[in-house]
């Protein structure tokens, strides 16, 4: 089972790293980042500021990006190209196809985020021309941007199993969206009474919560984010990515494929 | 035990707005194949042949029945180890080399990490792509990828290997090689289950054929004696009517047109026959011997007549 | 392909020319709509709430855009020389909500915000509030208390407002003595020079914004000048205890030993005696905040 697994997460890694659209994307954040330093002449006194915040963003955002644009075609393309009757008639079970490709985008992603973190920390040396432990601390960020992949692309995945990749990408990212403001939505749903209620509650907890995992200005102005809301919010992600993930699996499980 | 053994498979697809409407893609399928034979799977376009190998693959499932291959139901993972499956104009990870491809399918298939490579270098000049080095799939011409299905379908050296079209868009020497590959699997006791619509393949490899036919199994048969039911029969062509009667003993069919008889007669009797029309001073036009064609067969079987359970 | 090869080259120096005529008459589009043109646009401003949204969480990035807006609205008024700022405090409230510890956002907002035209929007009282809205939410921070006092004292005139809050600042830690000296100046309840320049000292050290460093050293220069001019003004009368005469030229008070030489002014011009005694400075020009102190 092991060894299905690793070669199917290796190879999702290996297709998504031949990809070269990932390329672009990656090429513009580091572009993104580099300039960064001129827009904060503009805005004076705050140039480390403006670096922080543009890396830390475009990591996150541009992260989230990528599993959406890989993810919907994860499982759609191989339904599509048929690339899957040749695994199916192996010992594959379906299960371990979709955690294997669930794992490969998680790993591409979690690289990708390696990589500009590098170059972001580079642009942070040349601005400011030394490091401090200050800027140690701005990895919680990109820990908690890894926290929002593991969810973002768990969701993903969940839609290309049934769904084509366009309706995929539109769920995937109204997902996103309402994420980020999943405070609103618990607002509303402790203002509202009866089934609405009960509905906006549900709601609030089965979208992802990605408001709670966006700590980018509290780490831009050295604010300490407490070791129980780190370990709490870790939890959380991976429940909730098991969850969605196990969804998948579900639907994919006993579905005819064309 | 039967190497594959199916009862009453049978897939229906809903169509229609409510997905109401129940189109039988295959009627209830009763088969057996046994060990080391070369089983044909022949049927029309869209007779159900892929459906099939899609409900035995696991890639759809039944309405109704059964199958177990090598003793095993067919949906256990484990039997997977011991089959191989080329699919009907197959497409691989086109960012893929040819090794690599076959590397992850030899992980999947549970092939032991030591050896494989060899084993890889050794399948690709089998099947005649030795030198394709690190070329990229996508850059393989459909003949290439043929051969690198079937390298795929045996790279773990399974017992039941199946095949949809193998032959399919090949040119004639592609066709030929294939052919080749496919006697040399069934030379090392491979039991192979091939679908096609091209008889004359069938004929040459197969050791049993089934005929399928609007998803209906319509007649299943061993190919040297469905072959022999229609050999050894000669058609003769003259010029003179009249010598007719004195061969009619030896015609099991006959036709005139004006001055020119168009005789069947078997092919033990041809010389008496050629010896009497000599006599009547008929001239002949030509003799021909006919070999019995599967075609005969599959065209008798696909033509509406009541199904034959095998 | 001798029929596409020879409609290339036409066919790309068309897509140049038209290219080029198209910019030149989008800038005479831009330059018909006039200078005032993108104030229409930008007055429709979403509310804080809005942009929380849809910055899908990126709330200090947009806090640093949106800061970077007001800096730059800010500057082409200022360079305007315009009496009207309308926009500014909405701005530096959106920036503001959006990173609450944006801390240059309240320290050089409330001072854009706090001067009179055309140097600033002439609203001390909402530049007050930011502030207050900056002490609330960084509370460590005790320079923002300075900034307040600063406010307090020199534009909304209000000294006990300045003493308060010159003394909630020295009470934080860290804050520096100077804190509890000023809240004992404002407890005099009057304007002197003295106080002023040591005010807008500290925001010429503190700031980094180049506009707000040019205007404290405005300041300075004429308060200086104010400074001067009083100083000098006494010597005057002086003299005239003295020999019973209003001097006629500096010459006069250095024979008495009233002057060393010839007094001169920031800018390093001499001042000026006119007949009844009275000092000016050469070039008023270079000192536009002269005489906004009365003579102690």
């Amino acid at each position: 089972m092991t060894s299905r697994l690793s070669a199917i997460t290796l190879n999702t890694f290996r297709e998504a790293v031949r990809d070269r659209v990932l390329y672009n994307l990656v090429l513009f954040v580091l572009l993104l980042v580099a300039t960064a330093p001129l827009f904060g002449q503009i805005s004076i006194d705050i140039e480390r500021l403006v670096l922080v915040n543009v890396g830390l963003s475009s990591i996150s955002l541009f992260g989230v990006i990528i599993a959406i644009f890989i993810g919907i075609g994860l499982v759609s393309k191989e339904i599509e190209k048929r690339t899957l009757y040749t695994i199916l008639c192996r010992p594959v079970r379906r299960w371990e196809f979709i955690v294997g490709k669930y794992c490969g985008l998680v790993m591409t992603l979690v690289v990708n985020a390696t990589l500009m973190t590098v170059g972001f920390y580079v642009a942070l040396l040349v601005t400011a021309h030394h490091l401090t432990a200050s800027d140690a601390r701005l990895l919680v960020a990109v820990y908690f941007a890894i926290l929002e992949f593991l969810m973002m692309t768990a969701v993903t995945l969940l839609f290309s199993s049934f769904s084509t990749p366009i309706f995929s990408a539109l769920f995937a990212f109204a997902l996103f969206v309402i994420g980020t403001f999943a405070d609103d939505l618990r607002n509303f749903a402790a203002a509202s009474q009866g089934v609405i209620g009960l509905i906006l509650t549900a709601a609030a907890y089965v979208v992802p919560n990605f408001a709670s995992l966006n700590v980018i200005s509290q780490v831009a102005h050295d604010q300490p984010v407490p070791g129980n809301v780190v370990l709490f919010n870790t939890l959380y992600a991976l429940l909730y990515s098991a969850a969605v993930t196990a969804g998948a699996v579900l639907i994919f499980e006993r579905r005819n494929l064309k | 035990m039967h190497a594959i053994e199916i009862q009453g498979l049978s897939k229906n697809y809903f169509v229609g707005f409510w997905k109401k409407w129940a189109l039988p893609a295959l009627k209830p399928l009763d088969l057996t194949v046994e060990s080391g034979e070369t089983f044909g799977f022949l049927g029309p376009n869209g007779a159900g042949k892929t459906t099939t190998l899609k409900l035995l693959m696991g890639i759809i499932f039944p309405t109704a029945g059964a199958a177990r291959v090598l003793g095993h139901d067919f949906h256990d993972p484990e039997i997977k180890h011991k089959i191989g499956f080329l699919p009907e104009q197959p497409y691989f990870y086109d960012y893929l080399s040819a090794p690599e491809l076959l590397d992850y399918y030899a992980q999947l298939s549970g092939v032991p990490s030591a050896g494989r490579k060899q084993r890889i270098g050794a399948l690709l000049e089998r099947v005649g792509l030795g030198d394709v080095g690190k070329k990229q799939l996508r850059k393989f011409s459909k003949g290439m990828l043929q051969r690198v299905g079937i390298a795929q379908a045996i790279i773990h050296n399974p017992e039941v290997i199946f095949l949809d079209e193998p032959m399919s868009g090949l040119d004639p020497l592609g066709r030929h090689e294939v052919r080749d590959l496919i006697q040399g699997l069934k030379d090392e006791g491979k039991t192979i289950f091939f679908s096609t619509h091209i008889l004359s393949d069938a004929e040459a490899l197969c050791d049993r054929v089934a005929v399928i036919h609007k998803g209906e199994l319509r007649g299943v048969g061993v190919v040297n004696d469905l072959r022999s039911s229609s050999a050894g029969k000669t058609e003769v062509i003259w010029q003179g009517a009249h010598a007719l009667a004195a061969v009619v003993q030896y015609a099991m069919e006959s036709h005139v047109t004006g001055d020119t008889v168009r005789v069947i007669a078997q092919t033990e009797s041809l010389d008496p026959l050629l010896d009497r029309l000599r006599q009547q001073q008929a001239r002949l036009v030509s003799v021909t011997p006919l070999h019995g064609t599967l075609e005969e067969y599959f065209l008798s079987k696909t033509s509406e007549q009541e199904p034959v359970r095998a | 392909m001798k029929a596409t090869r020879t409609i290339i080259t036409p066919a790309a120096l068309l897509l140049a020319a038209l290219f080029t005529a198209s910019v030149f008459s989008l800038q005479k589009v831009e330059a018909l709509r006039g200078k005032e043109a993108t104030l229409e646009e930008v007055l429709y401003l979403p509310s804080a709430k809005t942009l929380k949204r849809l910055s899908l969480g990126y709330t200090g990035l947009l806090a640093d855009i949106y800061w970077t807006r007001a800096v730059q609205y800010f500057g082409s008024k200022h360079g305007q020389h315009s009496t009207r700022y309308d926009l500014l405090d909405p701005l530096l409230e959106i920036t503001t909500d959006l990173d609450p510890h944006l801390i240059v956002a309240y320290q050089d907002g409330s001072l854009f915000l706090s001067q009179p035209p055309p140097w600033g929007a002439g609203q001390p009282d909402k530049a007050a509030a930011l502030l207050e809205k900056g002490i609330r939410n960084n509370p460590e921070y005790w320079r923002m208390y300075f900034t307040l006092g600063f406010v307090h004292y020199l534009d909304r005139h209000d000294f006990k407002a300045a003493q308060k809050a010159f003394e909630d600042g020295a009470n934080v830690p860290g804050a520096l003595p100077f804190m509890r000296v000023m809240a004992a100046k404002m407890a005099e309840n009057a304007e002197d020079i003295g106080t002023a320049i040591t005010l807008w000292q500290g925001v010429f050290e503190t700031t980094k914004d180049k506009m707000v460093r040019d205007t404290a050293v405005k300041h300075l220069d004429s308060l200086r000048a104010d400074a001067g001019i009083a100083e000098l003004e006494r010597r005057i009368k002086l003299y005239q205890e003295k020999t019973g005469t209003l001097p006629e030229t500096w010459a006069d008070m250095v024979r008495v030993g009233l002057l060393r030489g010839i007094p001169l002014d920031p800018s390093g011009a001499p001042f000026e005696l006119t007949p009844d005694g009275a000092v000016q400075v050469r070039d008023p020009g270079k000192f536009p905040f002269l005489g906004q102190f009365e003579k102690k």
